[in-house]
């Protein structure tokens, strides 16, 4: 980067010639997120404009290289790109799985047609991901999963059952864990990629406490898969996992920014007129802690982008983030008092402050529970003796 | 800029650290010190060492003959101080009274800034007036007297006072107690007519004073800044002063925190070593991750202040928060882990809970910097 201040004011210039007003307001629910895919409905036509500019540009995914739909941009241009997103509150013009996890993962562990070819989608938001690695007998204990895909030649016969996958339901394609070889534990998985819409995937939405039912049982009946769609080597599947896994719990951290970084305090007592001094205060350190949190955040990306910091960190963050989270909605709940509690009335929003605390109850499940997290700390990081 | 050291700041870390866990280290300087019953709780050996370092000058600007560093590298020093329990008053004296003093006039700065550089004079704070942190609250007047100024009122938790050739106070000139307007800060010298000191002994051993002022006569020379007009030097030396305590506090918890991982990896129990214990492996994992948000915050209020940036009042203050909050954590679950000869004065790791204790106390506990956050974002 020549000149960060030229570079900033260049971004500030095109931001706002290109940012639709609407796509500067606060992401209210799951509809107004652009998740891109063969069959996504654009909520308004300020969320498809918004996302065509960025694609154009490669600002979907600011620092993935330019041949692969990003727009090359350096650790420090794309904090800059970030800052400047987050000074005028603009919304992602693109939020997906393809983005978050398979992206780096392939570009770590892919070939290059496999870069140029799924990478490109991703960064133009044509096919919408979704993650198969748990399964109804393999939580926690992911390695034990038992999806089998057998050897037919020039492909993979694959036969299984995964479960939490998100938005499977609505995903185009699949990065899939199969067992493809039954003697070895971990070096007997590999790391598939095919599309949902291949006979004998079927998938089954599972209602949740919240009402809502983001993820889905997925069965796998016969499905045939080229032997072309694998990332990395045969039975090494589990290292591309891991890698993934990294990622996705940086996701869910909420790292990258957003409202898990935010305070709540001022708006709280603003909304609900707070007049418990112990809930205030309860608030003042829930802020203490957002803030620190946030500046958490800064530092872990930071560090990342330079190849700093500890390799296990994201379980350090997604541990923090997710029990954070789950404070703030405990929060949220308490200083709405009754009006909390509304489920499905308009005044509620049909019920989100309490849909949405429920859900933040997976955030210390999802990728990875707490207890996994700490456990993982213990053992790669404090080096603590058999953990 | 990105959250972490840059390359002088690496080094500065590196020969901060190696000289601190030397000649700052915990037999030679805390124990022997406390042993001996020293008035001063500190030595001035090590004070004249940290001037030929370079540290008592840190945030002084280059013109003054100082490093012209900033608040991170002030922090930096102050690290490794807590990681050792290095009794010195670098925190008070080359932090807080050299940020007051910058605000002096070049007659003022003359006088003070050569003594603190060479490590041959010791500076104290004078501001609270109570058991808590209060400094929006100030009692102690000073009434025009003939050329100058005369002094009246009670400072409490002087850190070092007795030791201090000069104390910064602030004192008010005008309007009442609680304020914002009408603070002077005055340079007052230990010898001065009028001013008493009654020295204790606290928990963690070091000296802090009971300071009245009786009368305390002073030339309009000893005025630091502008007359009426000292809350915002004030405030200035007080963020510096907190957001040092934050830097030394997360010291004291990593310290802490080393011990503690170091013995879970060598003590036995039930045939096994203890860390082997998921009761135990989970809160290690807990604390570390509870520090390392504290040294990210703690780095973030840093820059914000180096950097003059609006948000640094409301950073700062979460800093103090934070970073006293996980300290806390690390030295009473250091302890507990320790179990039995945790209790014991042998084991250092009651002085890290002790020298914690007076760290949360230091220009502002978590309540009152929480109290700060809410206040400064609006509720």
């Amino acid at each position: 980067m020549s000149d960060p201040d030229a570079f900033r004011a260049e971004l500030r210039a095109w931001l706002e010639a290109n940012c639709p007003p609407e796509m500067q307001q606060p992401v209210r629910d799951e509809d107004d997120v652009c998740w891109g895919g063969r069959n996504f409905k654009f909520k308004n036509p300020a969320q498809k404009a918004w996302l065509e500019v960025c694609v154009a540009k490669g600002y979907t995914v600011p620092d993935w290289p330019v041949a692969y739909g990003g727009a090359g941009m350096t650790p420090a241009e794309a904090k800059i790109w970030r800052e400047e997103m987050q000074r005028i509150g603009a919304r992602p013009p693109l939020s997906s799985f393809g983005i978050w996890m398979l992206g780096p993962a392939l570009l770590k562990f892919g070939t290059e047609e496999q870069k140029v070819h799924y990478l490109g989608q991703v960064a133009r938001g044509e096919i919408r991901w979704c993650q198969g690695y748990s399964e109804p007998g393999s939580g926690s204990d992911l390695v034990s999963l038992q999806t089998f895909g057998e050897d037919k030649g020039d492909h993979w016969v694959v036969n299984g059952q995964k479960i939490w996958t998100s938005y499977a339901d609505k995903a185009d394609w699949i990065f899939c864990l199969v067992r493809t070889d039954k003697a070895n534990k971990y070096q007997g998985i590999s790391f598939l990629l095919f599309d949902m819409a291949s006979p004998g995937v079927s998938t089954k939405p599972i209602l949740l406490i919240s009402g809502n039912s983001p993820f889905c049982e997925t069965f796998f009946d016969n499905v045939s898969v080229p032997k072309d769609q694998i990332v990395g080597e045969l039975n090494r599947g589990w290292d591309v996992a891991k890698y993934l896994l990294g990622h996705e719990r940086e996701m869910i951290s909420g790292a990258g920014g957003g409202d898990r970084m935010n305070t709540i305090g001022a708006i709280l007592s603003r909304n609900a007129g707070v007049e418990d001094p112990l809930l205030r205060a309860e608030l003042a350190m829930f802020d203490v802690d957002a803030l620190a949190y946030g500046a958490m955040g800064e530092k872990f990306l930071d560090e990342v982008k330079v190849g700093k910091g500890h390799p296990a960190g994201s379980n350090m963050m997604k541990y923090a983030g997710t029990e954070l989270n789950k404070r703030r909605h405990e929060l949220v709940m308490a200083a709405g008092g009754t009006a909390s509690l509304e489920w499905d009335s308009a005044a509620s929003n049909g019920g989100g402050r309490a849909r949405g605390w429920l859900r933040t109850k997976a955030n210390s499940i999802e990728g990875g529970t707490s207890e996994v997290m700490l456990n993982v700390i213990a053992k790669r990081i404090l080096d603590l003796p058999g953990a | 800029m990105p959250l972490y050291h840059n390359d002088d700041q690496a080094m500065l870390a590196d020969s901060a650290r190696g000289f601190m866990a030397d000649e700052g280290a915990i037999a030679r300087q805390l124990r022997h010190f406390r042993d001996i019953q020293c008035k001063d709780g500190f030595g001035h050996a090590l004070w004249g060492q940290f001037a030929e370092m370079g540290f008592t000058g840190i945030l002084v600007p280059e013109a003054d003959g100082g490093l012209g560093m900033g608040h991170v590298e002030a922090g930096i020093v102050l690290e490794e101080i807590g990681r050792n329990l290095t009794p010195s008053p670098f925190l008070t004296s080359s932090v807080m009274a050299a940020t007051a003093l910058s605000a002096g006039g070049d007659e003022l700065r003359g006088r003070y800034l050569p003594g603190l550089l060479d490590g041959s004079s010791v500076y104290a704070v004078a501001i609270d007036e109570g058991p808590k942190h209060r400094p929006e609250r100030i009692k102690t007047r000073a009434e025009r007297a003939g050329n100058g100024f005369k002094l009246s009122g009670t400072k409490a938790f002087v850190v070092q006072g007795a030791s201090a050739d000069m104390l910064v106070v602030a004192a008010r000139t005008a309007g009442n107690d609680e304020d914002d307007a009408g603070i002077t800060l005055f340079a007052v010298p230990r010898d001065a007519s009028g001013l008493s000191l009654d020295s204790v002994r606290l928990v963690d051993s070091a000296m802090a004073a009971h300071v009245k002022l009786d009368n305390v006569q002073l030339d309009a020379d000893a005025v630091i800044g502008e007359v009426d007009g000292g809350r915002e030097v004030l405030n200035r030396m007080l963020s510096a002063g907190r957001i040092g305590a934050a830097a030394e506090s997360v010291g004291v918890g990593m310290g802490a925190f080393d011990m503690t991982t170091t013995y879970l990896k060598q003590r036995k129990q039930f045939g096994k070593l203890i860390g082997e214990f998921q009761s135990l492996q989970h809160r290690a994992a807990h604390l570390y991750s509870e520090l390392e948000i504290a040294r990210a915050v703690v780095i973030k209020a840093q820059q914000l202040l180096d950097g003059g940036s609006d948000k640094a009042d409301l950073m700062v203050s979460v800093a103090k928060a934070k970073a006293g909050q996980a300290a806390g954590l690390a030295v009473k679950e250091g302890v507990q882990m320790h179990g039995g000869i945790g209790m014991t004065d042998e084991y250092d790791i009651g002085l890290y809970m002790k020298r914690d204790r007076a760290l949360a106390e230091f220009m502002g506990d978590q309540y009152y910097h929480a109290q700060r956050v809410a206040v400064l974002s609006g509720y």
